[in-house]
């Protein structure tokens, strides 16, 4: 596997991808967030769901405890999720600090090989395209692109759950894997409702746990 | 100064989450009890994400122009359509709902 083949498999994300980070960059500056801002948060949180979480309560007008803690909620995945990529980083600690950075959850998804292992150059090319296409995005929304308009209105917000369901259904099905698939999801949905926004999937994480069972 | 504070904390806490694990675990297989947990992660958030962005709104579970989109990606997915088709065509379906329904 390259670093292409990486970059390849999230090409279908690729313009996804980049309308929203048009679409982050135009309501950070509406928001209230400047230029500078939303380029830096980006470039080092890149995350989309976290980001538009910030910003909506900082556009709102909302406690700045709020704006801190939904995102750091929603990001919280990415604990279990840089476990399970660790032992596919290796070298020294800066370089596997910076390419963890690569990880989110469409590079996480096509980095994965099956059984819980992962592909490093998988990982860095998808990351790596994302986080560039990513930035781009967000500059030319604060920059002023109001070109495209709201992403949904293109369904692009459906073009996600779309390549993680073609990535469920490729995975290998080691034991307990539809179980916990089914248990995931309902967990997460069931959540939904009663909890803030992104801790259905930590708990939807947590299902995995079910691993350490016995002969599961 | 509010935003800075929100950019700044927000990113240096998001670095640390995607760090920890490959910066103490790193390039060295995991135990085989947490291996076994993290063979179970992809399936369990996977699913998880899919449910998520296709129901949730905030804090609400809709039914709405995603289900179709999705569904359709699903039929695709099952004639072996390969990937790119399929994403590509639960963004096309959803916009159609969108517009017409």
């Amino acid at each position: 596997m390259s670093y292409r083949d990486g970059a390849r498999r999230v090409a279908p994300l690729a313009v996804a991808v980049g309308a929203f980070g048009v679409s982050f960059g135009v309501l950070a500056r509406d928001a209230g967030m400047g230029v500078v801002a939303p380029l830096v948060m980006s470039a080092t949180t890149f995350a989309g769901a976290a980001q538009f979480a910030a910003l909506s309560v900082l556009g709102s007008g909302g406690a700045l405890f709020a704006a801190i803690a939904a995102p750091v909620l929603l990001n919280a995945r990415y604990v279990p999720v840089g476990v399970s990529v660790a032992p596919a980083l290796h070298g020294p600690v800066w370089r596997r600090l910076l390419e963890a950075q690569l990880v989110v959850d469409e590079s996480w998804a096509v980095a994965n090989v099956g059984g819980g292992r992962f592909d490093r150059k998988l990982l860095v090319g998808a990351g790596g395209v994302l986080w560039l296409v990513w930035m781009i995005g967000t500059t030319l929304g604060v920059l002023g692109g109001r070109l495209l308009g709201d992403p949904s209105r293109l369904g692009l917000d459906a073009a996600f759950p779309a390549l993680f369901l073609g990535l469920l259904v490729a995975q290998r099905r080691t034991r307990g894997f539809v179980l916990v698939a089914v248990l995931g999801a309902g967990v997460a949905l069931a959540l939904v409702p009663l909890t803030p926004v992104g801790a259905p999937l930590v708990a939807a994480s947590l299902v995995a746990l079910l691993g350490l069972a016995r002969d599961r | 100064m509010r935003v800075w504070v929100v950019v700044a904390v927000v990113g240096a806490v998001t670095i640390g989450f995607k760090g920890a694990g490959p910066v103490v675990l790193g390039g060295r297989p995991l135990p085989p009890r947490l291996s076994r947990v993290v063979a179970l992660l992809a399936p369990a958030l996977l699913a998880a994400l899919i449910a998520v962005q296709t129901f949730g709104a905030e804090r609400r579970l809709v039914v709405d122009a995603r289900l179709a989109g999705v569904g359709a990606a699903a039929v695709a997915l099952a004639l072996r359509v390969p990937l790119l088709g399929a994403v590509v065509l639960a963004s096309v379906v959803t916009a159609l709902v969108r517009a017409f329904a």
